[in-house]
């Protein structure tokens, strides 16, 4: 079986001035599934977006979204796509409903249709109040119920629930995996790691305007192992728990004095919670917890693209 | 064809729509032209050469032509507002008609337009101005102020796109109220400097003031004057179409490409 890609991208350079946004950025994206793309602020997500979107043509490279060129065909994307992001947005002048009508007519979609859709993501009760008394919450749910007017094939969606409260959030992401289990292929672009992790099949992380990694969330977390830690009941004997951790692990230890834990990145499938705990017990050094856990997706960023502030 | 009627036709329903919301800045653009009849009227008709009476009767059209030009401030604002809250780029992403969501705009500005005239010229025969023409002559002084309206939103149009924040498009745009200072809208052009003058009579503000007020049956062009304003039906015409067969291509393109 061959596997199709709702979307395809070879090289994509763009520059604007002094800047690279992306250089050389290659995606690829099978179709049905949830590809989420990590980066920092500047990495490239919303360059990437923009030129798969067909807002922006690339300086090089190529790029085939739901099977037609970005470039030579813009038409025929626009026609199988939606995107909704802080670069696509509703018009905060016309209500709720009097934007979706809008947006209905203009994608011939059934008006029922957007009333339907104005129920769907609760905002039936508020359709007709101009969309600016919107809280954040809702003005991204009516951004995404504009999306859905006409099923799209692929879905764009640029950092979707930045700046929102976590239950919004959660009926953000509800929404996604409502699509997803449906076929939709969703392209996500997200600062959150926590919300690749929870809604992507795929997790492409960028960084200087280039895929630095790809892999399922499962496949980036076993590139780097797991992280051991242990916190120390005495203080002094934090140098000796280094030691031990040190050679369990192979990596060097970082301390957290405050905590008076060491913890080290291991790769090494024999290193068991039970081990270590007996290894450091051996080592007649008294220890009050021990963890041994899959690193977090900020974690592997950390480790990955060698950045430091990408949550800040 | 069919599909930029349909996609023109909604996003006209929608700028239409947003003058209902929000119909303080439409009313502002048209009430401002008459707050400068009346100040302009009473206040400086008192110290001109020219009679007060016969000074409102001038100032009329040249606050019309005036008006019809703010087309630039409306259509650079809209634009950059549009472009900067990302309504303009999700229209760009839906397979809709490329020409559509500017000329949409255009013409719902040349509805609120045609509206926003009535007070202004109720305005003007309050006080004492006149329509001396026939009712074809008056009508084609209407129908060139709106073309000469439709001519300046595209320019606006393209420079709001084109804009880089609204914050710009609005600096730039509150500073073209100074362009009809520079014509024969408000003072003959006779007075002014030799290259002043030539500059003024060469604005289009002037060519449709002076076609304006040849239509209603007023004053009389000066002999000496340049060419669009000694012939100033043709110049007016000549104006709005050129600018209309420069600008609105360009502003399409500009939306097309971002």
């Amino acid at each position: 079986m061959t596997t199709t890609y709702a979307v395809l991208s070879e090289g994509l350079r763009k520059r604007y001035g002094e800047v690279h946004a992306l250089r050389g950025l290659d995606l690829a994206v099978r179709e049905g599934t949830v590809c989420g793309v990590l980066g920092p602020n500047g990495a490239g997500k919303t360059t990437a977006v923009r030129v798969l979107t067909t807002l922006v043509t690339p300086d090089a490279g190529s790029a085939r979204v739901a099977g037609h060129d970005v470039v030579r065909d813009p038409a025929g994307v626009r026609q199988r796509i939606a995107v909704t992001g802080q670069y696509a947005s509703v018009d905060g002048d016309l209500t709720g409903a009097e934007n979706l009508r809008l947006f209905a007519r203009l994608l011939r979609a059934p008006r029922a249709r957007a009333d339907e859709l104005l129920e769907r993501f609760a905002l039936a009760e508020a359709a007709g109040r101009p969309a600016r008394t919107y809280s954040g919450g809702m003005r991204r749910r009516l951004d995404l119920a504009a999306s859905l007017l006409v099923r799209p094939r692929v879905l764009f969606l640029d950092e979707p629930t930045t700046g929102l409260d976590p239950h919004s959030r959660n009926g953000i992401w509800d929404a996604v995996r409502e699509l997803a289990v449906r076929g939709t292929t969703v392209l996500l672009t997200t600062q959150y790691l926590e919300e690749a992790d929870q809604l992507a099949d795929d997790i492409v992380l960028i960084d200087e305007g280039r895929a630095a990694h790809r892999g399922t969330p499962a496949e980036l977390k076993a590139l780097i192992g797991s992280r051991a830690e242990v916190v120390v009941a005495d203080p002094a004997l934090l140098d000796a728990a280094a030691a031990v951790l040190d050679q369990l692990t192979g990596s060097a230890p970082s301390l957290d004095a405050e905590r008076r834990a060491i913890g080290a990145v291991t790769t090494d499938p024999t290193l068991t919670l039970p081990r270590l705990v007996r290894e450091i017990d051996a080592a007649g050094i008294h220890i009050v917890d021990a963890s041994l856990r899959p690193p977090t997706l900020d974690e592997v960023f950390l480790r990955l693209t060698d950045r430091r502030e990408i949550t800040a | 064809m069919s599909a930029l009627v349909h996609d023109g036709t909604a996003v006209l329903g929608r700028h239409l729509t947003k003058v209902r919301r929000a119909p303080a800045i439409a009313v502002m653009t048209q009430t401002m032209p008459i707050v400068f009849l009346l100040f302009f009227g009473y206040v400086f008709g008192s110290a001109l050469a020219m009679p007060g009476t016969e000074y409102r009767a001038y100032l009329v059209p040249g606050l019309l032509a005036a008006t019809a030009a703010g087309g630039l401030m409306t259509g650079m604002f809209q634009a950059a507002q549009d472009a900067h809250r990302g309504v303009t780029d999700r229209f760009r992403t839906m397979p809709i008609s490329r020409a559509a969501v500017p000329l949409g705009q255009a013409l719902a500005d040349l509805v609120t337009s045609a509206v926003g005239m009535v007070p202004m010229i109720l305005v003007g025969l309050a006080m004492g101005w006149r329509i001396e023409g026939t009712a074809l002559e008056a009508l084609g002084a209407f129908g060139l102020l709106l073309l000469f309206r439709f001519a300046t939103t595209w320019v606006g149009i393209l420079l709001g796109l084109a804009s880089r924040s609204e914050e710009a498009a609005g600096q730039l745009g509150s500073a073209t109220f100074m362009l009809p200072l520079l014509s024969n809208a408000y003072i003959p052009t006779e007075s002014m400097a030799g290259w002043l003058r030539t500059v003024a009579e060469w604005n289009p503000i002037s060519a449709v003031t002076t076609a304006v007020r040849e239509l209603f049956g007023d004053v009389a062009v000066p002999a000496d004057a340049a060419w669009p304003v000694a012939h100033p039906v043709a110049g007016a015409l000549l104006w709005s179409f050129g600018l209309i067969a420069l600008f609105a291509p360009l502003a399409v393109r500009r939306y097309a490409r971002g």
